[in-house]
């Protein structure tokens, strides 16, 4: 009996492994996450230090560390990609909110598209900077676009999401963060 | 004569057009060749079962194109991975270090082979002690004996 019984349990335990790591990937799908994202190693750590031009007026540069003593988002975008199309709206909702900045970075893109982008479509950004060669995107990690940081007042970084900010995740993860850092 | 010149003129446009774009290979072939080596254990995040090395996408040209630029700048490749690391994590590499995140993946298949071994030698056992042994009697070990004794004499 136990001949029968034995490989029928291990199939149980086998098959139930699979179904909470299948329901896990759906669980994330439906988050609007991404399954294949990998952890960042970032978290915790400085933001890097950079300086770059305006997307606007490239006389003018900007870097973290004159956001030192806020808390701040910084998202990663592009007028080429389709995702930051859909998180757009959302952006313009919580920048009329006025809780917390936002800093953009034109991420590989050419500085005519990404300016009329923001004409066109309105703009969310608090200042926008362009990131012609993708230099300053690679020292942040990135690898798919939109991505998003929530800096804290000390410049380090306490989230990543990669992919779009939805009125989900922004509800559920990156305001009450948010608020918490700002209370800090 | 014009409507020649301008066929001939179309025919050069993919060498023109071409002319442009930025090369995707170091100018110096021993760089190009140890920066392709190192490119081959570093994952692509975008296409995920792909090394950086033969990936196509932009992601990975980028990487390839920051691994060059490392190596004439005299990085070690040891420090190129560790760059790399710094930023997008563990996962980049295809041969992950054996730490506290990684150990039980390390050892799982050692696990399972203890188990599935002890599982065999177990049930290899309890097959020996089901075979019963039934003792001979006088006949039968006399009739055992003959047989032996008898295909030996044929040989």
């Amino acid at each position: 009996m136990t001949r029968f019984i034995l490989p029928l349990l291990a199939f149980i335990i086998l098959a139930a492994f699979l179904f909470k790591s299948l329901s896990n990937v759906n669980d994330s799908v439906q988050q609007g996450k991404d399954p294949r994202e990998v952890p960042s190693p970032l978290i915790g750590k400085a933001a890097p230090a950079f300086e770059l031009p305006n997307l606007y007026d490239a006389s003018k540069h900007f870097s973290p560390q004159e956001m030192q003593g806020k808390v701040w988002l910084f998202n990663v975008w592009a007028s080429w990609c389709g995702a930051c199309k859909d998180e757009h709206p959302v952006l313009m909702e919580l920048s009329r909110q006025n809780i917390v900045p936002i800093v953009g970075l034109d991420y590989k893109d050419k500085r005519e598209d990404g300016e009329s982008t923001l004409r066109q479509a309105g703009d969310p950004y608090a200042l926008t900077i362009a990131d012609a060669d993708g230099k300053v995107g690679f020292d942040y990690g990135v690898y798919g676009v939109p991505e998003t940081y929530v800096i804290d007042k000390k410049g380090l970084i306490a989230y990543k999401l990669v992919g779009a900010v939805t009125p989900q995740n922004l509800r559920e993860t990156i305001l009450p963060l948010v608020a918490e850092l700002q209370a800090k | 004569m014009m409507k020649f010149f301008m066929i001939a003129l179309l025919c050069c446009w993919p060498v023109l057009s071409h002319a442009g774009e930025a090369k995707d290979v170091a100018d110096d072939p021993a760089i190009e060749k140890r920066m392709m080596h190192l490119a081959e254990k570093v994952r692509c995040l975008v296409c995920q079962s792909e090394p950086v090395a033969t990936s196509h996408s932009e992601w990975s040209s980028d990487v390839r194109a920051i691994m060059r630029e490392k190596m004439k700048a005299g990085a070690t490749d040891q420090e190129i991975m560790d760059m790399l690391v710094e930023r997008f994590g563990k996962s980049v590499l295809y041969d992950p270090p054996i730490d506290k995140e990684t150990i039980s993946l390390w050892l799982a298949p050692f696990i399972l082979l203890l188990l599935g071994g002890s599982v065999l030698i177990y049930q290899l056992r309890k097959r020996k002690n089901l075979i019963a042994e039934t003792p001979l009697s006088a006949e039968e070990s006399q009739r055992a004996a003959d047989l032996l004794n008898s295909t030996k004499e044929l040989q």
